[in-house]
């Protein structure tokens, strides 16, 4: 009997599994290996999509010697992920929401956040957080899986609002393992709602190999439990990315509940710049073997291969970038410090008396 | 004017909210055709329909997360946790997201959030289900945690609550659900969050008390005042931040006080009021202030629940202490 149970349930995992293979437009070469799935974008749309790649490389770069000088804070390096981040990003309607994590910057950058903002909230300043009116985000999270809770929530208030939209999330294949993580795919898929789970996994959760994550072949597959559309995408290639996630925004619109992308990715740096040395936990053959498959590099191919790409573009785009980055860090440097008056404002919107109390002392002390 | 149960002046104020704004949802496990397992609900999903009132799969952080987002798009939730006792599988949406949202947004987003759950010993429920667990919200920046003691302040409070553009952890002693009932006015009205009431005023004595130990106090008042001594009784109502400007004008006249609460020692309210006494009326204090509060084990199993819990006999004594120091 016992025999007989285990037989099936192993020949179940398979069939589940099987189903999980991964989606790509674009092989490393450039190449179209799936005409049929080729999404419908302009050429202006995919040089955009480009632009937006090389971009953030750049500041990507910029970033880490910031941070090196000691001009920036917190920062958790995207460079290898563009085609994971900016891909799903570029999907989304402009009213969509985002609920990131620490890593997801340059989503929320290309939604509508100003670049000295993103800089404010890396150097732990409130200004960074400060949204703007009808800028649909919420502040990056740091812990991993209550982004995800909470982007049910999230799409079942748009569906209640009947907004034409929905809520995206991204963790990474560490996030996978939180419980979070099912509560919130399983929430959104009871109510229907319109959300996209994106898991970028970048084979590491700070040194943790994502084998040591879960017994399960592909993150993809954990849709099944939940009853809600799974799909795992070559997370280098932008197109594939792209068309997943608007193929996903597309049937929860629909009322066709919620989709989990699972993005094969790789972060070519550090987990954050506080100190971690990827040495410790992977080697320069597996860095080297991704590196061929570099999101940059393939839709690079891509485009020239169409004529829609130069090297005088891209220098282009390379001193525009880092132009703007310039000017953001002089805005953030021109922010005024916070002080804990500020602080002590936010906490309610009616100070209770120890608030009130606290906010008379500071004020006294700070306003010298 | 009705004269209700607790449950039932809860449920008003529940009723009055939604009627009052399309944007309140109430949700949690069974709260929906099943009014509650405690009935607090019982009968509105069937008033405001399921897609205002409604049961969510078995999973607190989703409730709590779920509740985030709502707020997030313009609702204001009113989430139910079955018992407080697992208020750890959802300590991150309440203590860790919701409460500092405000702050960590600059003032941007809010979180118009009412966390509800029943709580509190004497009722013999199983493990997890009686703790008071209210300490562990107080000492969290950025709540509000509310504890009535009676139906008509239940209203008022729950209404306020409702009404917060902050979150609001509302506890709800299970033992006053139905041990009594009060005429509450079925019309609407607001108790002001953060103020506390005399329940009973007197010149010889302060107890500060809340939740089921505002009753116990009160008896134990009656027993003083047998023996001749006049107590005063403040139920906190609002247990933080608490109403700190009232304690302290009551000790300043009774020069003498004890904090009553069901809590162990080491856990809930009584430590901070204790030491907001101390560093505001030291020079009015004629003896110190005690606290009359539950041993600190584990909150034990239901057998011993009465030996354990804090009772009007024991608060006498302590204010006796206090008065013959
Ligand atoms: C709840 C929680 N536990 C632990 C951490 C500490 N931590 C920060 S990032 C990280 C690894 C996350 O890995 P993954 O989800 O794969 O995302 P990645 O950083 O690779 O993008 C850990 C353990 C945290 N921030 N939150």
């Amino acid at each position: 009997m016992r025999g007989l149970v285990d037989k099936l349930s192993t020949k179940t995992i398979a069939q589940v599994e099987e189903q999980f293979e991964t989606f790509q437009i674009l092989n490393e070469e450039g190449e179209v290996v799936n005409e049929s799935a080729m999404p419908d974008l302009s050429d202006e749309q995919l040089q955009e999509l480009m632009r937006r790649m090389v971009y953030t490389r750049i500041w990507d770069q910029r970033a880490i010697s910031l941070n090196r000088q000691g001009r920036l804070g917190f920062y958790a390096p995207t460079a290898g992920q563009e085609a994971s981040q900016l891909g799903s990003h570029f999907a989304l309607d402009k009213e969509d929401w985002i609920l990131p994590g620490y890593r997801d910057i340059p989503q929320i950058v290309f939604h509508g956040l100003p670049l000295h903002q993103a800089f404010l909230w890396s150097r732990g300043h409130f200004g960074g957080s400060q949204f703007e009116e009808g800028l649909n985000i919420v502040v990056p999270q740091i812990i991993i899986g209550a982004q995800i809770v909470q982007t049910a929530g999230v799409a079942l208030g748009l569906k209640r609002k009947k907004k034409d939209n929905i809520a995206i999330t991204y963790t990474g294949d560490g996030g996978a393992s939180q419980g979070d993580f099912y509560e919130g795919m399983n929430f959104a898929g009871a109510y229907n709602a319109p959300a996209v789970f994106i898991v970028q996994n970048n084979r590491f959760a700070i040194s943790v190999p994502v084998e040591k994550q879960s017994a399960a072949k592909t993150i993809a597959q954990k849709a099944v439990a939940a009853g809600i559309e799974g799909i795992q995408v070559d997370g280098m290639d932008v197109l594939a990315v792209y068309k997943a996630t608007q193929d996903a925004r597309k049937r929860a619109l629909a009322g066709e509940g919620p989709t989990l992308i699972e993005t094969l990715t790789y972060r070519y740096g550090a987990h954050t710049m506080a100190g971690d040395d990827p040495t410790r936990y992977r080697t320069s053959d597996e860095d080297d073997e991704w590196a061929k498959k570099d999101p940059l590099i393939r839709f690079r191919k891509f485009l020239e291969g169409k004529k829609l790409w130069s090297e005088d573009k891209e220098n282009e785009v390379v001193e525009q970038a880092k132009e703007e980055i310039k000017q953001a860090i002089k805005d953030a440097d021109r922010t005024p410090k916070q002080n804990v008056t500020d602080l002590l404002g936010f906490m309610f919107e009616n100070p209770p008396v120890n608030i009130r109390e606290q906010l008379e002392e500071y004020t006294a002390k700070e306003s010298k | 004017m009705g004269n209700w149960t607790m449950a039932q002046a809860i449920t008003d104020a529940m009723r009055n909210e939604l009627n009052k704004n399309e944007d309140v949802l109430v949700f949690g496990e069974d709260v929906g055709n099943n009014g509650g397992v405690f009935r607090v609900t019982e009968g509105l999903q069937k008033e405001f329909g399921e897609d205002r009132v409604f049961d969510t799969p078995l999973a607190e952080s989703g409730i709590g997360g779920l509740a985030i987002g709502l707020a997030l798009t313009g609702h204001r939730p009113v989430m139910e946790i079955q018992f407080f006792g697992f208020v750890f599988e959802v300590f991150d949406s309440v203590a860790g997201q919701m409460s500092r949202w405000r702050f960590r947004s600059g003032n941007t987003q809010t979180m118009p959030i009412t966390v509800r759950s029943p709580f509190g010993g004497g009722v013999k429920t199983p493990e997890m289900h009686a703790d008071s667990l209210e300490g562990l919200m107080a000492q969290t920046p950025g709540l509000k945690v509310v504890i009535p003691s009676n139906p008509y302040d239940a209203k008022g409070l729950l209404i306020s609550a409702i009404r917060d553009n902050d979150p609001v952890v509302f506890l709800e002693h299970m033992k006053l659900y139905r041990s009594f009932r009060q005429d509450v006015p079925e019309e609407e009205y607001t108790i002001e969050l953060g103020k506390a009431d005399i329940k009973r005023e007197g010149k010889d004595i302060t107890i500060i008390a809340y939740g089921a130990m505002v009753q116990a106090s009160m008896k134990a008042a009656e027993e003083l005042a047998e023996a001749g001594f006049e107590a005063e009784v403040i139920d906190l109502m609002t247990v933080s931040p608490f109403d700190v400007e009232t304690v302290i004008a009551s000790v300043e006249k009774t020069n003498r006080a004890i904090v009553v609460q069901e809590a162990q020692k080491q856990a809930g309210i009584a430590s901070q009021i204790v030491a907001e006494i101390t560093e505001r009326a030291i020079l009015s204090l004629e003896a110190p202030v005690l606290r009359v509060t539950s041993p600190d084990t584990v909150y034990p199993f239901a057998a011993v629940e009465d030996a354990w819990l804090p009772n009007p006999a024991i608060i006498v004594e302590k204010a006796k202490e206090v008065i013959n120091f």
